[in-house]
Parts: structure tokens; sequence; C-alpha cells
């Protein structure tokens, strides 16, 4: 298949070796990538924290670059939440304001090909098994837009208990958000400290060596915070657990 | 209102802001346990009832269905309403405020030759601060509900919509008992507390004439109005005394009897874990010899029209005071009622309060939450919490203007984003800007190379103007060297 990779601003800029991952396993698949070098963002910051004027021309932007997608993969579960529960409210803005009246039906054209990275492996091509080999004790981080937008269930757990040598230790309220938010996190800083801190005491009760998540956003808040008590435990995105190979180091998978 | 008033109410008009008021709710470390057990054992309990319920889905569909349809013709059902309350002999108040209400109130309490009154647990009178009008007119007013005791005697205010005496555990409860009810000696356990509150609440019952509620639902079709409770004292006050007062939102009206079938199912399933509310009362109009000879409802308006007018704001009324979500919600875990600022707290008031103020106080509230959308799971009448909340956050942008320098910040960002170049530029400038902030970590002696990876990279530990927030509990990464995008294009050349 074709695969049309939105990286998603953030990861683009702090997470790169997630984007990498994914290609890795897309292509391990079988898969050929694309990248469309005119992606930015999708506008979620913007339009969650209050600036939908803004957040309007990025949806319009998104729609321009990848409506010819066969089928378009994100590695971020809040990004393709940001699409499914507003898009179609923001094409019709764009629309209502004497814009592109045509964005309401591209929109609702391209949301069914676009997916979350663990959902296209899940539901689009049905795999649980995509030969990874992942020698580590790990805890799984259910964010809230994969777990309640998404409706990942447990599909990312299912990916991740087929990575060989792989131990998946669960974690306690897993449900529970922790605290990142978005701009909530510096908007609210001490709340936002204080559910995290939650979350930090439920990852170290797992012992395992790394938490991982479908969304970097989450996990670079909990990696904050991992790092700041030096806890000796770290994150990794659910992508460059399953682009681990038998016979590489972490460091060459993450090439 | 005076100094002292201002100290013991929740008025979103003079609160600080959410994130303000946080700092010292997250200080007190009692509080939150409180909190925390408190709400893990409602939600285990409503879990449970949720999970034996297999159509809990289609109930929910139906309770936001009649609560929308009841919403976009308001103005039919209160009239059937107030028509029907009227002809069973009932006396039907309109009021366009919280003043205007307490006024009515007073009136009809001292036009009933009140010097006291007792009260069922009622979140309207709390919302318009209705004992301390009281107080003012010389007509005490006695909470019967045990967790409104609770708060009154300890000269608290509510932090939860059920149980507002949650961020109080047995002991502290104790302690008010002890001081406020004057009892020389009182046990801990909960049959002790509940046993001097009954003893202390029979006298009042017995002796006071004049009763003021709010209601759950009013029933148009009936004329009736619906209140469930648990304990009993409702019960109490609404047979007893000659004269009750009932004071409700215009919102509260449902259509038809019928419809309590949906609402009585929800209701004590989310709000306390119960199949069904142990007392559920309805009273119709005046009937001679049995309950209350003089009964008036006050239906108070207090914004809630300015709230209807806004069609993505409407769903807002739908609710129906179970506190679910507020139970399930992870700030309000760690923050409990009080920092809301407002008698409603949690999800529902951080989108309730801000609308019944016309967003001119409040406007912190809307940021008070991280979407994670637990509060719209839980609502059994399907009230899109986040979707408001975005909503309201709009609003407050639009407000604040263009000058703002958050306003600003974002602008420049989305004008980043509109253009590969510029984003390409910004990704360049950043991984400069950082260099002076970045410190090279010490490796973590005695750890095991893969866990310690990310020990001996490069980390910010502090960060300036509002990005600090971020770095007062959380170290960050620097920017790698390479993007994402740049990495792409060598590959492929």
């Amino acid at each position: 298949m074709r695969v049309t990779l939105f990286i998603a601003c953030y990861n683009d800029t702090l997470f790169p070796e997630t984007g990498k991952a994914v290609v890795r396993v897309l292509e391990r698949l079988g898969h050929t990538v694309e990248f469309p070098a005119g992606q930015t963002c999708c506008g979620q910051m913007h339009w969650n924290t209050g600036y939908q004027e803004e957040a309007l021309p990025l949806v319009a932007r998104f729609v321009e670059q990848f409506e010819h997608a066969e089928a378009v993969v994100v590695p971020s579960s809040s990004c393709v939440a940001m699409m499914r529960e507003h898009y179609a409210l923001a094409a019709e803005r764009i629309a209502h304001d004497g814009g592109d009246g045509s964005l309401v039906e591209r929109v609702a054209a391209l949301l069914p090909r676009v997916w979350e990275f663990t959902e296209f492996l899940t539901k689009k091509l049905g795999l649980t098994n995509v030969g990874a080999y992942y020698p580590h004790r790990v805890t799984y981080h259910a964010s809230c837009h994969g777990l309640r937008n998404l409706g990942l269930g447990d599909g990312p757990e299912k990916l991740l208990k087929a990575v060989s040598g792989l131990e998946l230790v669960s974690l306690e309220r897993v449900e529970q958000c922790c605290g990142f938010g978005g701009t909530f996190a510096v908007k609210n800083a001490d709340v936002s400290g204080a559910m995290l801190e939650e979350k930090l005491q439920a990852v170290l009760k797992t012992g395992a060596e790394e938490c991982t998540a479908c969304d970097n956003s989450c996990l670079m808040h909990i990696n904050g915070g991992l790092h700041r008590m030096r806890a000796g435990v770290r994150t990794i995105h659910i992508a460059e657990i399953l682009a681990g190979e038998a016979g590489t180091t972490e460091s060459e998978n993450a090439r | 209102m005076s100094e002292t008033m201002h100290d013991s109410t929740l008025d979103p008009r003079i609160a600080p802001s959410f994130p303000q008021a946080a700092k010292a709710s997250l200080r007190d470390a009692q509080l939150r346990a409180n909190v925390r057990r408190a709400t893990d054992t409602i939600q285990a309990k409503r879990r449970k009832l949720v999970e034996e319920k297999k159509d809990w889905q289609e109930l929910r569909e139906s309770a936001r269905q009649i609560r929308a349809h009841v919403l976009d013709h308001l103005h039919v059902y209160l009239e059937e309403f107030e028509s029907n309350f009227t002809r069973a002999g009932g006396h039907v108040h309109w009021a366009r405020n919280d003043q205007e209400a307490r006024e009515i109130v007073v009136v009809i309490a001292k036009e009933a030759g009140a010097d006291e009154v007792i009260k069922i647990k009622s979140m309207t009178t709390e919302e318009i601060h209705l004992n301390g009008a009281l107080e003012a007119a010389g007509i005490h007013a006695y909470e019967t509900d045990l967790a409104e005791l609770i708060i009154q005697l300890g000269h608290d205010r509510p932090s939860h919509i059920v149980v507002p005496a949650l961020h109080k555990n047995r002991a502290q409860i104790r302690e008010i008992f002890l001081r406020e009810m004057h009892l020389p000696e009182l046990g801990e356990n909960p049959a002790d507390l509940a046993e001097a509150a009954r003893r202390f609440l029979r006298e009042k019952f017995l002796r006071v004439r004049t009763a003021v509620s709010g209601a759950n639902f009013l029933i148009a079709e009936t004329g009736g109005i619906c209140i469930v409770e648990s304990e009993g004292n409702g019960r109490m006050c609404l047979t007893l005394p000659e004269t009750l007062i009932s004071v409700v939102g215009i919102e509260k009206v449902i259509p038809r009897f019928d419809d309590l079938e949906v609402f009585l199912q929800v209701l004590a399933r989310s709000a306390t874990g119960e199949r069904m509310n142990p007392y559920n009362s309805i009273w119709s109009g005046v009937t001679p010899g049995d309950g209350p000879r003089n009964m008036h409802v006050v239906l108070l308006d207090n914004a809630r029209t300015n709230v209807l007018a806004d069609g993505e704001g409407r769903q807002t009324l739908q609710c129906i005071r179970c506190a679910a979500c507020q139970n399930a919600c992870p700030v309000y875990r760690q923050t409990g009622g009080h920092a809301y600022g407002s008698v409603y707290a949690g999800p529902i008031g951080a989108i309730l309060t801000p609308q019944m103020m016309e967003m001119r106080h409040g406007e912190s509230l809307p940021y008070a939450s991280s979407l994670c959308g637990a509060c719209y799971e839980v609502c059994p009448v399907k009230i899109n919490i986040p979707e408001v909340l975005i909503h309201l956050r709009n609003k407050v942008v639009e407000q604040k203007g263009w000058y703002a320098p958050e306003a600003l910040a974002m602008k420049a960002m989305a004008s980043v984003f509109r253009s590969e170049r510029r984003l390409r530029a910004a990704q360049r400038l950043a991984r400069m800007g950082q260099r002076p902030l970045a410190r090279k970590d010490l490796p973590i002696v005695g750890q095991d190379s893969h866990a310690g990876l990310d020990s001996g990279s490069d980390w910010i530990k502090w960060l300036p103007g509002i990005f600090g927030g971020w770095t007062q509990t959380r170290d960050l990464r620097v920017i790698p060297r390479e993007s994402f995008r740049e990495w792409w294009e060598k590959r492929r050349v």
C-alpha cells in the first residue's frame, strides 16, 4: 500500500526517531511511505487553546496536502482526534466565513482514510505481530485521546504483547490522564505537575524499564518528570518498540 | 456583601483564578487524600452499577434526547408546569437573577411568620447564596442534609455537587460536631456521627414550620416537583412544615411523568452508585390535611437564558447535577472543589460558571482541564464537556483581543505553521536558541546502560516566561540536531 505519513509538528521537531521508526515498520511490512514536504501542523494546539481562527488555515492546509493519499498514517492519537472531532466543524466555519466551501466535503472524504499509527496496523491491516524484537520490561500508558476519542482499546497492548522478548507490565489506573493536556501543562503547571506525580508513581511501581504510549506529547511530559527525579526509567514511543529487530541495538533501531 | 461573607462564600465574581486557587488546595495533603478516597469509592460503585445495565448507552441517549428536546422548547414546558402547579394550589414565582430569587424567598418566609427555616440540600440555593440573605433578614436556616450540616456547622463551603463535604474525613467531622453541637463525647464511627446529626436535626424538623428546597425535576405534565435523596431529611422537610419554598433553575423541567423512568435510573447510578435513590418524593400542589398548605416555586433564570441562546453552550443546561464528571475528573481529583471558586466545581462547573457569569468572571475555568474526556464518558446526559470547554476558550480568547501576549505568540506560531519555509527556519532557530539553556546530564551511577540511555545527553532544566511552567516539575530534552524532514530528505537523495 502507498502510505502517506503525517509526522505531526512536534514529532518532526522534537522526536524524529519516532518518524524513522514508523517508516521502518511500514517498509518492513512491504508498504511504500510518502512524505508530503508541505505538511506542518494539524492545528490542534490552536484549536484546543481557543485560537480557532488561527487553526482554520492549518486545517485547510492539511486537507490540501493529504487528500490524494490512499492512507494517511499519524503517529499521534491526539492529532487524529483533532481531525475526527473538530475538522468537520472547522471546515463548516471556513465555508461559513466565505472561504473554500468545498472543504466540508473534502474533509468528509479524507477522514476515513486517516489512521493513527497503531490503529492502522491493527484495524486497517489487521495485524498484531509486526515482527518486532525488543527484549525489555515495558509498561503502556493509554493516552486519553487514543483511549476515549479514537477508541484504540487494547490494540496497542496486543501489538506490544506480540513483540518478541518484550515483557508488558500493566499500569495502575491506566485510564487516568497523565496531566499533559497541551497548553494545560503550562497554564495550570501546578495541577499538571500533581497529576504527573500520580502517574509517575504508577509507572515506577511497575518496575518497568520504559513507559510507552501512542503519543509523544504525554511521553514528553512523563519523561520530563522521570528525568527530573532521576528515576532511571525512560519513555519511548510505541513505534520505536515495534521497529525493534533482533540483532540490532537500540541505537541502531532508532537510526 | 461584607468582608466575612467574602471569605466564606464561593463567588466567581471575587474568586482568584483557578491556577492560583489550586496552589492552596494542592498544598493541603489531607484534603487531597480525602477527595481521592471519596471519589474512588463513588466511582467504583458507579462503575459496577453501570456495567450491570446492558442498555446503559441507550439510557444515556434517551436522557440526552429528552433534555435537549426540553431546552429547544423550554418556554412551552415551563408554562405547562406553571399552569398545572398553579391549578393544584401552588404558587409560581419567576426570578430573573439571584437577587430577585433571594428577595422572593425572604418575602414568602416573612409572610409565613418564619424566623427559621429547615433546608433540603440544594445547589440552586447555594448558587444564589440564600442562607446569607435569610440570615440578614433575621431568619436562621438549618441545613438538614448530613453533608450540608457538616459544611454549615464547620463554617465551610461545599466542594462537590452531591457530596458537599467530601473533602472532610470522619475525624474532622467528629471535631466539628463535638465543637458546634456542644457534645461532651462522640464516637468516630459513621453510626455515631449520624446519630448525633439525627438528634440535632430531629428537634428542628418537629419545630420549624417553613422549609426551603431545590428540586431535581419539574414535571410539566403533572405540575409535579421531584426530589431524590438518601437520608430522609428531605421527606421530613417536604411533609412536616406548613410552608414549602422550592428554588429551581428553569432548565430542570421534563415533559412527562414517564420521563422519570429514564432519569431516576441514570441519576442514582451516576450520582451515588445506587440502583435507585432511597427516597424519591414527588409533590403536585396542595392536598388538605397532608403536607404543607403553602407551596411556592421560585423559577430561577440567573443567566440560564443566555446559556440557552448559545447554540454550542446550550448542552450545558442538560445537566442533572449528578456530579459523575467531578468524580471522574483527574483535575478535580487533585484540587477538590473550592479551587473552582464557584458552588459548581469540577468539569460541569468549568463550563457552567463562566457562562452563568456571562464570560465576565471565571475565565480561567475553561482552561482548568486537560481535555482528557473522562467527564464526557461518564455524563448520563452526554454533555460533551470538552467540546464546550474549547468553545468557551474561544470566547475567552476573543475577549482578550489580539494584542494579549499569548495571542501574539499564538498568532506567530500559526504563521510559522502556514509555511513550510517558516517552519524549517523556526526549527533551526529553536535549535540555536536553546543552546544557552542546555545542560549536559550526568550519568546515573550504577544504572544499566539501557535504562540510562537518556542520561549523558543534553537537557533543559529551566525555561523563561510562560514556558517556565513546564520546567517547574519537568525537564525537557533538547531539540535533536536533525528534524525528521531533514532526515527524510537526506535519505531520499
